[in-house]
């Protein structure tokens, strides 16, 4: 079997491959997990033709860097993706668009002619760039089989129809099922997103295998081809013209990934979630990334290994593995640019197909009596059908450009004249949405001027190339006007035919917009329309009353004409929740605006927004608007929106308090609960003496035969359950002193190491007769602080006291260190016990802590030592915390102020 | 000779309780915390064990609930606490008590429930 059967069987199994993932998808539609922002970004790379796939590298070989100038414009449009993409996605959310002709259209007052005009200019643009995708297919297919009677047979002899019937048949079948074009196309989505995957994956594969397979890397490369006599023209910028060409190139590519056709279709249409756009943003640019790092590789190794022009560059990719026997990889590499071909060619099929019939066919048949008398009772029908024929004739078209003019340029001049095609619906589509002053007149001008000069200077030349009418045009200039030559326009001649032509048609196109729209008025239909547009993120909440409209219809009347587009059931079932949702009584006759809008955005997701308007005027009687009254309804919805602001500003401020309050009760509530543990837990502390104290009276009293010892014993262990009453009645009063601020602490200059030595001094016998060792450690030149002596050595006390308490049984260490820290002065005492529990370093200065938390081994004291302490401390302005020692046991401290002179 | 236990980890208490029980005939087992407590009950197998409540680690409910459940259900338990809430009373006779009583007690009191309860 020869190798071109191989070919033709895999590019058939990876059709099939795709009606299966399409089909799959289809069923899964209402899956959440297939609507994901990462199925998005991948269908936005459908930007990534089989130009990208072959022709970048073709341009690299041949001109250089200038191939990243596609590339560049849209990295650069990625960041405002937020800002324009949002808008335009909220825009055609709200008014049903489906088309960037539709959104024209729409833009300036439902217009047909602006919707035809622009669909034209679309189409004229478009199917050159989509008999490319057929070409790159043949071609390749062609360097397998080696078959250079290919294009020139008949068509039965080549690939590129049969590739074309198929593709057809899959548009069809995926792309145009609903008559509603603005319902979403999940199965085509997923097969765009699929193909992006597969063909960055064969490129890359692809790079890798050129760059660390046939040389040793990107630096071998480049060394390697530093030889070669263009080398320096290849990685530089051409000093004359480069800098402007790639000025404008970037531009040109810039609006390209906004208005073309298929960008549109993908990133507008079938949006599903504005959110999405937050991962395009980053993941978009990312893959434009990863699928040109290697084209430069690519593109140099394919010059060293092809010297002197001996293989066409734009088929390096396939011939550098074939050249080394490497067929697995060239047919991986195959299919992938393959799959760049099919989703680009898939896509702008079925986004020209819905153009072409909402702009073009819809109105057509409206237009004529006779058609739409006889139409009429399958009108739903012949749209569906209507669309499903142009896109085979789409497809015919292009292969018969392919055919017959398209055959000598290479695929990047081609693509790039049909991207200037399409920036010239930049001033009416981009300004159009954040100027309300662009108007209607104003865009017929921006389209007339830009599509004129784009045909005269871009389009011509190609027509003439083809030999389809005489040179002397290019030679001579129009009329033999030597400033009208379409290649040195205005006696412009830049090198690059592109750049000068996409520069005069959008300086040309801009300048005739702006102008225009200046000069002129617009209609009353068109300001309620710029409205919607330009403030969007205003209207598209209270869309439905922004509108303004007076007139005369019956419901029966536009329900009527609905059926005809949606049938009656998807009509009667639109209209219910409708009237459910506007509080719209049932069995009202006439119907008012909302159901009039409502109605004709229904009607524009399947006939577009301008055939839309026209059926609509069919059963609806317009009045004449006058402009006071224009203000006055535009008043009263301004008004409208203010006091909805201004309501949703005050229930959030009532939230906040009702927040701020159940706060509040909360704080009070923990205080209430907090009293009453301290009471509890006080009075608890207090039973333990009193216990003691009560049992030993009553065994005193009740046995008169003690002994003598006995009794002494049982008598000083009363008085020292007495005392210990007696320390926690002091310090609970204490605590309520220092809380309520009846305790005056009076503050003087004092030096921390007195302190700490006069403590010393008064532990000093209970430390030595528990032969625990005391050492201290103070800073020699510790600033003084303010602070109130006694208190402080109560601190310092009570702090030593339960060190005493939890050191070491038997090699007991104390130390009390002085130091300074930030301009704070810090004392510390330390002990070598068992230290304290991380998640208890905090809880232990809460009141009675040891009560609460039975784990730990119940030692002397009233359980308020530390609380004092820490009440003490705070009075100072410092802090009190307690960590566990480098080794072990625990340190306790204090830090105070540093005076300030 | 009946047995009592005594558990609760104030010595000066036990002390007091220890005078009592031997000097209304019982012999008398020492318990300072409840593990302590979990030990002495199954060695000794006492007639009543006078048990405070909150105690480190295993606390007066958990002894009771194994005296009953796990070493033997005769065993009488009379809870001595300083925790005199309702709730407190309820969750005792819950866990098994035979009889609850708060601190500061009357000593005639729970010798009188002693003698009642060992016979």
């Amino acid at each position: 079997m020869g190798i071109e059967w191989v070919v033709i069987i895999l590019s058939s199994a990876y059709l099939g491959l795709l009606f299966v993932i399409a089909g799959w998808a289809e069923k899964n539609a209402n899956k959440q997990w297939l609507s994901n922002p990462y199925i998005y970004a991948l269908s936005l790379a459908v930007y990534c033709t089989a130009w990208t796939f072959y022709g970048s590298v073709g341009r690299a070989a041949n001109q250089g860097l200038d191939f990243l100038t596609t590339y560049m414009g849209p990295i650069l449009m990625a960041p405002l993706f937020w800002l324009v993409l949002r808008k335009i996605i909220r825009i055609c959310k709200a008014q049903r668009i489906t088309s960037i002709a539709d959104f024209i259209s729409a833009r300036y007052g439902k217009s047909l002619f602006l919707g035809a005009f622009a669909t034209i200019i679309c189409i004229l643009a478009i199917i050159p760039y989509i008999s490319i995708q057929l070409k790159a297919i043949s071609s390749s297919f062609r360097i397998f089989s080696a078959d250079v009677a290919g294009s020139k047979g008949l068509f039965f002899n080549d690939s590129a129809f049969y590739l074309m019937v198929i593709l057809a048949v899959f548009t069809i079948f995926f792309g145009s099922r609903k008559i509603d074009a603005s319902q979403k196309n999940t199965g085509l989505i997923t097969v765009v997103a699929f193909e992006s995957l597969f063909k960055l994956f064969a490129f890359v594969v692809l790079g890798f295998y050129v760059t660390y397979g046939l040389f040793n890397g990107f630096s071998d490369i480049f060394i390697k081809s530093s030889e070669l006599p263009y080398f320096e023209r290849l990685i530089t910028i051409d000093p004359v013209d480069g800098y402007g060409d790639w000025f404008w190139l970037n531009i040109l590519s810039f609006l390209a990934i906004i208005l073309l056709p298929r960008q549109f279709h993908v990133a507008v249409k079938e949006n599903n979630d504005e959110n999405h756009l937050k991962k395009a943003i980053w993941l978009f640019p990312l893959y434009l990334f990863l699928i040109n790092v290697f084209v430069l590789p690519i593109a140099l190794g394919g010059n060293l290994l092809f010297p002197g022009n001996s293989v066409d560059a734009d088929t390096y990719v396939l011939v550098m593995p074939l050249a080394q026997g490497n067929t697995f990889l060239a047919l991986l590499v195959f299919l992938g640019g393959f799959s760049a071909a099919t989703s680009m060619i898939i896509v702008s099929t079925s986004a020209l197909s819905i153009m072409i019939s909402n702009n073009l066919m819809i109105p057509g048949i409206l237009r004529s009596e006779f058609l739409s008398k006889k139409l009429n009772p399958q009108l739903n029908k012949v749209v569906l059908r209507g669309r499903q024929l142009m896109i085979v004739v789409m497809l015919m078209l292009a292969y018969l450009y392919y055919k017959y003019i398209g055959q000598p340029f290479p695929l990047v001049s081609i693509g790039l004249i049909s991207f200037v095609g399409v920036a010239q619906f930049a001033p009416s589509a981009i300004g159009g949405m954040f100027w309300k002053g662009g108007n209607y007149k104003g865009a017929i001008a921006s389209l007339t001027v830009g599509f004129l000069v784009w045909m005269f200077t871009l389009v011509l030349p190609t027509i003439v190339n083809a030999k389809l009418i005489d040179a002397t045009i290019l030679n001579e200039g129009l009329f033999g006007l030597s400033w009208l030559k379409p290649q040195a326009f205005l006696g412009v001649d830049f090198s690059n035919n592109v750049s000068q032509g996409f520069m005069w048609s959008i300086l040309c196109n801009g300048l005739a917009y702006v102008g225009v729209s200046a000069l002129t008025s617009q209609s009353i239909k068109e300001t309620n329309q710029a409205e919607v547009f330009v403030d969007i993120f205003k209207y598209s909440t209270v869309y439905e009353s922004a509108i303004v409209w007076k007139g005369q219809a019956f419901i029966t009347d536009i329900k009527n004409l609905l059926s005809m587009f949606l049938g009656k059931r998807r009509t009667d079932l639109a209209f219910e929740r409708f009237s459910d949702r506007n509080a719209i009584e049932q069995g009202t006759i006439e119907a008012d605006f909302r159901v009039v809008n409502f109605a004709e955005k229904l009607l524009s997701g399947a006939v577009g927004s301008a055939s839309a308007r026209v059926l609509m005027s069919s059963v609806v009687k317009e009045e004449e608007i006058k402009l006071e009254e224009v203000f006055n309804i535009l008043q009263e919805t301004q008004r409208y929106i203010t006091d909805n602001k201004e309501l949703k500003k005050k229930s959030v401020e009532l939230e906040t308090a009702g927040v701020k309050l159940r706060q509040a009760n909360k704080e009070l509530t923990k205080l209430d609960e907090l009293k009453d543990e301290f009471i509890s837990t006080v009075t608890h502390e207090m039973r333990t003496p009193i216990t003691s104290i009560r049992a030993l009276s009553e065994i005193i009293n009740d046995n008169e035969d003690l002994k003598t010892e006995e009794r002494a014993k049982f008598l000083d262990t009363i008085v020292e359950e007495t005392k210990r009453m007696e320390r926690l009645i002091n310090q609970v009063l204490d605590l309520e002193k220092i809380e309520s601020g009846k305790l005056e602490i009076p503050f003087s200059t004092i030096h921390l190491n007195d302190v700490a030595n006069e403590s010393v001094r008064k532990v000093k016998q209970l430390i030595s007769e528990k032969g625990i060792a005391l050492s201290t450690n103070l800073h020699g030149k510790l600033p003084l602080v303010k602070g109130n002596r006694d208190r402080l050595v109560q601190v310092i006390l009570n702090l030593m006291s339960n060190a005493i308490k939890f050191c070491d049984n038997s090699n007991g260490e104390i130390t009390i260190t002085t130091s300074t820290r930030n301009g704070s002065v810090e004392l510390s005492v330390s002990d070598n016990g068992p230290g304290v529990p991380k998640d208890s370093q905090k809880l232990i200065f809460e009141a009675f802590y040891q009560a609460k938390n039975q784990t730990l081994k119940k030692p002397e004291g009233s359980g308020l030592g530390l609380t004092i302490c820490k009440k003490i401390i705070d009075k100072h302005e410092g802090s009190i915390w307690i960590e566990n020692g480098a080794e072990s046991g625990a340190v306790v401290a204090f830090s105070l102020p540093k005076l300030k002179l | 000779m009946k047995k009592v236990l005594i558990v609760d980890d104030e010595p000066n208490i036990l002390m007091s309780l220890e005078f009592l029980m031997k000097k209304n005939g019982y012999k008398v087992f020492i318990a300072r915390d409840g593990s302590e407590a979990l030990g002495t009950v199954q060695d000794e197998l006492p007639d009543v064990v006078i048990l405070d409540i909150m105690m480190p680690e295993v606390d007066g409910y958990e002894v009771c609930e194994f005296i009953k459940k796990k070493v033997d259900a005769n065993i009488k338990v009379v809870f001595l606490t300083a925790k005199g809430k309702e709730s407190d009373f309820e969750k005792g006779y819950e866990v098994g008590a035979d009889f609850y009583m708060t601190k500061p007690f009357s000593t005639k009191k729970l010798v009188d429930k002693v003698n009642e309860l060992a016979n």
